[in-house]
């Protein structure tokens, strides 16, 4: 295996294997590596976009009351400058590398959905190029990365902008969860046989609790801003502060979202450094099942700390010490992290190569933004240092310190195993030391800003004392960080074209990916080495001290679930999280009834009651349906799935004549708040309803037609758990809205 | 330490509800760099004594000690516990409930502050206190969300459409205390800065006493054909100036201008020169505010001046 990969010219590095050659052969793959090499080169081209974004907001702070840019201007580049590294960045370039290294790392051939995969690659590249269509219309988005309302409705961003970062996120939404949802079933069903959950390397962990993260998060973010593209363009109030309309729902959505997705940015960067230190100091992860472990508890936690950034919208000190409590919890399993990379490295025998530089960076710059978050969980000093520029260089320390030091860390470790090419070390270091230098003097100095009392997102300041020159000092770092990237660019393009050949295990490492060529070939492994342990590669150089005593190969009692049954349900649980957001939206605005049609005056509960009746028998006819194809019984699982298309449609039938008659009484989605919310919930359910008879209705063709002669195909199964799904979500909001009128 | 209060007023409180801020945020730094000096001498310890130094030896493989896990997770555990019983002192102090009717209310717009007293005085951007006396006030919204912050008086909090919000501000001694709008807001954020002038009771007694009355009409001649150019313009579509036009609430109210420090929410200050060149161009230094450019004639530009400078 050696030979080849020393071999092979630079054209032939990323091409792969020979019939998959030229352009085109990129556009239609469905590779989970070459996927992945997609995945980075689109971030690092939006890296570009976003760093030149940064670039031009530090020029034109760099001075007090500078004219250099107008403030539109500005408020566009911090907004799209957020949005671009967080959706377009760091989310997808973590992705990339799961793409590129989850398979290899579980002794897999690909993801368990290819095209899945690649459809979720094409949306990244279509929502990335239709946030940036709206600079071409003039009017980007400048309501800031998290867009509050009232500021992002349209009275006062009446401009298309938001539209389009709507859309965008809507776009990256779906990709995102595709991808998590492909991710955990990847993980779940594709292991190589001995690769226990137990053992799957830190990454492979990481980027599995991660998955979960995103498909619950990603929908609440959906739901959040589906209702402000409803504001916007059908002229409801959801998040108005008019009629009952609420700025605070929207920060409350936003931040369930936003603050798991901080977690959805750091776990896999945490991962990549759980694979780095241990490889370089040539000892196993200390406390695996700790780092494993604190990962699921910081993924439950970050669900339930969300109003750690409302500390100073007044929700009263009850909440306020809730939310700062639960912040501080989390604070725990992080530092859990941090003392166990230290250990690590106790008592090692490190290797400073430029990915275990960045590592070590990391772990401090991380610390750095770790402790002043808990600053920031000191609700009092939040209520002083909320929105300063204390708080810019806090996530900034978090998120550039921490993840993007840590994806460089993997992409130095793995650049090798992608390419065949080792990258440079004397570029590398020169590119660690001016990073390092360049983010230290950018950020750490805005702390100081943020004790001078300078707020963030100003596109100009009064000249105070000290407040130009701290400012000047903070772009300069900018511009040497700025230079850094350029580098490591440079390091790319040489390693590319004159860079030493890569072993297929230059570093001497001990999971998967190691085990084959570098690159390796589209069919992954010859064979993939047996699996006794967490480090596969160092019990086969050390059979006399394996990690594992008495561990055998495939131990009993591990089975994996039926993949399509798997996505299914994973997809389930992320629509169930949509759905709730927009039940409790229901309910929220049900509390204060203002003045127009309300559930009472506009509802038919016995009508619907008997539409409902109908709804719930299909899910008694597709199981039917079901049971039909078990017994190979065509014509019962014809007939039975009928039924259920038909009762499907008496369902809609009935929807639809209760919309019709709302609308004939002028009750329409922007009557009032109670209209607005009651036909997004339905309306949505009509249309998963709608989506399930479609693919009911495929099932029956591809039946009739035959196509399932063997009675071994999954989709009837498949189709059948999603309309039982559908028939659940109307139990809840049959409930919620109808049933509640009863009482 | 007046140079220490102009360059760290988070750290120069000026109120006791800024100083149990103050108090805590300086407790919790010095927990956190105390973390932090342990973490980074670890780290250091690491860098030095574990350089790899021959290749071909590998280090005891060790995998990890349930016990250390302990000991570090229960570690964290006690300085979190610790800080939160801070959280809950500093809270009780700098955020006392509400217990009477507001002293004044503070009503963010997009992009300036309008402030009313109880006493009917209204004026922007500039808050008069007096000194050693708790101060409650409301905060409100009229358009987006922005939020109100003055680091040496006391915490920031959010004006919100729809949501009121209270805090109370002192201040020990008098002075000037520099704020700003801390929630992004729209274009203008940046200009939306507030000035908290502190006053001995009595001071700020005569101040309240000259703000509240309405404006004496102009005597000057230039101040007549101002005040006449304020009526015929759009001026007063936006602007009130009590005693000389009805009451529109859009724009800043203007019936003591002249006594204030600063134009367009600290972006100029208040001068002759200053008003002049506020009125040719205001969307040249304030791009994006709500006043438009009038186009105004030289000499009506020269009659406003004159009239606003009537308005003490």
């Amino acid at each position: 295996m050696n030979s080849t990969s020393a071999t092979i010219s630079p054209v032939t590095v990323l091409a792969g294997a020979p019939a998959e050659r030229g352009l085109l052969s990129w556009v239609a793959t469905v590779d989970h590596k070459r996927i992945g090499i997609l995945y980075l080169v689109t971030t690092f081209g939006f890296f570009l976009v976003g760093g030149v974004e940064a670039l031009l907001i530090r020029l034109q702070l760099a001075v007090p009351n500078n004219t250099f840019l107008k403030p539109e201007t500005f408020n566009q580049l911090f907004t799209m400058h957020g949005t671009t590294m967080i959706f377009l960045v760091v989310m997808p370039a973590l992705i990339g590398f799961a793409n590129y290294f989850v398979p290899l790392m579980i002794g897999a051939r690909d993801m368990a959905f290819p095209r899945l995969n690649t459809m979720s690659y094409w949306l990244l590249i279509f929502g990335g190029l239709l946030l940036h269509f709206s600079v071409l219309t003039g009017a980007a988005p400048a309501a800031g990365w998290f867009s509050y309302a009232p500021l992002s409705e349209t009275p006062f961003s009446s401009s298309t902008g938001l539209d389009y970062w709507i859309m965008a996120l809507l776009i990256l939404g779906v990709g995102s969860v595709a991808g998590a949802i492909n991710m955990i079933v990847t993980i779940l069903t594709l292991r190589a046989p001995g690769m226990t959950l137990r053992r799957v390397p830190l990454f492979v962990w990481m980027i599995f609790i991660n998955s979960f993260l995103i498909i619950a998060a990603i929908p609440v973010l959906n739901a959040a801003i589906v209702m402000l593209l409803i504001d916007r363009q059908l002229e409801a109030h959801f998040f108005l502060g008019i009629q009952g309309g609420s700025p605070l729902l929207w920060q409350h959505f936003f931040w369930t979202f936003g603050h798991p997705e901080v977690y959805i940015m750091a776990l896999p960067a945490f991962g990549m450094i759980s694979e780095v230190i241990p490889v370089f100091s040539r000892k196993p992860i200390f406390g695996y099942s700790f780092v494993a472990a604190s990962t699921v508890a910081i993924a439950l936690l970050s669900f339930g700390v969300w109003a750690h950034h409302m500390f100073t919208v007044g929700l009263g000190h009850t909440a306020d010490l809730f939310f700062a409590a639960a912040s501080m919890a989390i604070a725990v399993p992080t530092g859990v992290k941090v003392f166990n990379w230290i250990a690590t490295m106790w008592g090692g025998s490190i290797r400073f190569t430029t990915a275990m530089c960045f590592a070590i960076a990391f772990i401090i710059q991380f610390v750095v933004g770790g402790l002043s978050g808990i600053t920031f969980a000191v609700a009092p000093v939040d209520w002083q240092m909320h929105n300063t520029y204390y708080l810019v260089a806090h996530f900034h320390y978090v998120l550039f310190g921490g993840t993007l030091f840590g994806m460089l860390a993997g992409l130095y470790y793995w650049f090798p195993k992608m390419s065949g090419r080792l990258l440079s070390e004397k570029l590398g270091k020169w590119q660690f030391w001016l990073a390092v230098l360049g983010f230290n003097l950018t950020f750490f100095v805005q702390h100081l800003l943020g004790f001078m009392g300078m707020p963030r997102q100003v596109y100009t300041y009064p000249d105070l004392p000290g407040w130009g020159a701290v400012n000047l000092l903070s772009t300069i770092g900018a511009f040497i960080l700025g230079f850094s990237m350029l580098l490591l660019g440079a390091n790319i393009l040489w390693s590319l074209l004159r860079g030493q050949p890569a072993t297929d295990n230059p570093w001497d490492a001990w999971t998967l990916e190691w085990a084959t060529t570098s690159p390796p070939p589209a069919h992954n492994f010859q064979s993939v080495p047996p699996i006794r342990g967490r480090r596969p590669l160092w019990d086969l150089a050390h059979p006399s001290q394996t990690d594992a005593k008495n561990a055998t190969a495939t131990p009993p009692g591990e089975s994996a679930p039926e993949k399509n049954k798997a996505l299914m349900i994973v997809f389930i649980v992320s629509e169930g999280f949509f759905f709730l957001m927009l039940v409790i939206a229901y309910l929220y605005f049900g509390r204060t009834p203002g003045a127009g049609p309300t559930a009472a005056s506009s509802l038919n509960v016995g009508r619907t009651a008997l539409f409902t009746i109908c709804l719930f028998a299909s899910s008694f006819t597709v199981w039917r349906a079901e049971r039909g194809f078990k017994r190979k019984d065509r014509a019962a699982m014809n007939g039975w799935l009928a039924v259920t298309v038909l009762l499907g449609a008496v369902f809609l039938t009935g929807q639809a004549t209760e919309y019709w008659g709302m609308f004939e009484r002028g009750v329409t989605v922007n009557t009032n708040l109670f209209a607005s919310s009651f036909f997004t919930l339905t309306g949505f359910h009509g249309l998963h309803v709608c989506i399930g008879l479609i693919a009911l209705l495929i099932v029956l063709g591809l039946t009739r037609r035959g196509e399932a002669r063997d009675f071994q195909s999954p989709a009837l199964a498949t189709v059948g758990l999603y309309w039982h799904f559908v028939d659940g979500v109307w139990v809840v909001v049959f409930s919620v809205i109808y049933l509640r009128l009863l009482l | 330490m007046i140079w220490f209060a102009a360059i760290n007023p988070v750290l120069s409180p000026m109120s006791p509800q800024a100083r149990a801020l103050s108090n805590v945020f300086e407790v919790t730094l010095a927990v956190c760099g105390v973390i932090f000096l342990i973490v980074t001498g670890l780290i250091a310890w690491c860098v030095l004594r574990y350089r790899m130094s021959d290749p071909g030896v590998e280090p005891r493989q060790s995998g990890g000690n349930s016990k250390l896990e302990a000991t570090w997770t229960l570690a964290s555990v006690m300085v979190l516990i610790f800080l939160f019983v801070l959280t809950v002192q500093a809270m009780r102090i700098s955020d006392a409930p509400m217990d009477r009717e507001p002293d004044l209310t503070v009503i963010g717009h997009q992009w300036w502050w309008e402030v009313r007293y109880a006493n009917g005085t209204v004026t922007a951007n500039e808050i008069h206190i007096p000194t050693q006396s708790d101060m409650l006030v409301r905060v409100d919204s009229a358009d987006v969300i922005h939020s109100f912050w003055v680091p040496q008086l006391g915490r920031k909090i959010d004006a919100i459409p729809g949501h009121l919000n209270h805090l109370w501000i002192r201040a020990d001694q008098a002075g000037q205390y520099l704020g700003a709008c801390a929630v992004f807001c729209g274009a203008q954020h940046a200009w939306m800065r507030i000035l908290v002038v502190a006053q001995s009771p009595q001071e700020f007694g005569e101040w309240n006493a000259q703000q509240a009355p309405p404006a004496k009409a102009p005597s000057t001649p230039g101040g007549l054909r101002g005040e006449h150019v304020f009526l015929q313009q759009t001026c007063v579509g936006c602007h009130s100036i009590r005693g000389v036009n009805a009451n529109t609430q859009v724009g800043p109210d203007l019936t003591h201008f002249a006594s204030r420090q600063t134009i367009g929410a600290g972006v100029l200050e208040n001068n002759a020169a200053d008003v002049r060149r506020w009125l040719t161009d205001p969307q040249r230094i304030k791009p994006g505010c709500y006043m438009p450019d009038f186009h105004l004639t030289g000499s009506n530009v020269e009659d406003l001046a004159a009239f606003f400078e009537t308005l003490k």
